[in-house]
């Protein structure tokens, strides 16, 4: 595909910024969870872009780590989810206030 | 406008729409169906890139395995509903404040780092981003990183078994 690197970062930027929207304006646990997938899917494709413009294979070899961090996250993030909505019923974030002074 | 151009503008416009409309969802499992939808559209991008491992890998761990954990926890608390109660007022004009300024920093660094056109297609080295090249820089060059990574996979799996098990009532 013959296109400028710099398109796919953009739409990378721009999939980032949506993914942070989502962490900031959503209430709901899981959505604002899988809002940092988002960020994560979007820092991706930037790696594969530069990977292909500087021929550069080990870009790929970041974005399989970062598959696999994500995978490690995602089972101890929803472990969490699981066990605050055990004890607060709720899974809204402003419900999570407990530590607050 | 290339052929090219053309198929990119058109999955961009579909990542896009998915991951707003994954934001503006009010029911989760639609958003967790949208998300899906962006994963996927990334991975055919993925593809169009010379990157066929990471989109096979993407399409089996992210839309595959970590979709369905999350909609398994979806449903298993049956939280399809998004939250109800009064919004804090400042939150969204801040949130679009800063994301207005996440933009702009993002695009400050496109602009000043800007690199030439992606490199065409025969230029490319012989067979970069096979299955083959990738496996034999993985297991080559970052074999070491590969087996922490196996470590933290499992320190993952110990750790969601201890933080979702019933304790044990203990006599006091």
């Amino acid at each position: 595909m013959n296109i400028p690197t710099s398109y796919v970062v953009a739409l990378s930027a721009i999939l980032f910024t949506l993914g942070a929207i989502g962490v900031l304006i959503r209430r709901n646990a899981i959505i604002a969870f899988m809002s940092v997938e988002l960020m994560l899917n979007a820092s991706n494709l930037a790696f594969i872009a530069y990977a292909r413009s500087l021929q550069q294979l080990s870009g790929h070899i970041f974005v399989f780590f970062i598959i696999a961090v994500a995978a490690a996250e995602v089972a101890v993030g929803l472990a969490l989810i699981v066990t605050i909505f055990k004890t607060k019923h709720s899974i809204d974030v402003d419900q999570v206030s407990s530590l607050k002074g | 406008m290339t052929p090219d151009l053309i198929l990119f503008l058109a999955l961009a416009v579909l990542a896009i729409a998915s991951a707003v409309a994954m934001l503006a969802g009010r029911n989760a499992v639609y958003s967790a169906l949208f998300l899906v939808l962006n994963l996927v559209t990334v991975a055919i991008l993925y593809l169009l890139l010379n990157a066929a491992f990471i989109a096979m890998v993407q399409i089996t761990v992210y839309a595959g395995a970590i979709m369905v954990l999350f909609l398994f926890v979806i449903m298993l608390l049956g939280s399809q509903q998004a939250g109800s109660g009064p919004d804090l007022p400042w939150q969204r004009p801040v949130s679009v404040v800063l994301a207005v300024a996440l933009v702009v920093l993002m695009a400050y660094a496109l602009l000043a780092g800007g690199r030439g056109p992606l490199l065409a297609d025969a230029s490319l080295l012989e067979g970069f981003g096979s299955p083959q090249s990738v496996g034999r820089l993985l297991f080559r060059d970052y074999l070491i990183p590969f087996e922490a990574i196996s470590g933290l996979l499992l320190a993952a799996m110990v750790g969601a078994i201890v933080l979702t098990r019933d304790e044990p009532k203990e006599k006091p």
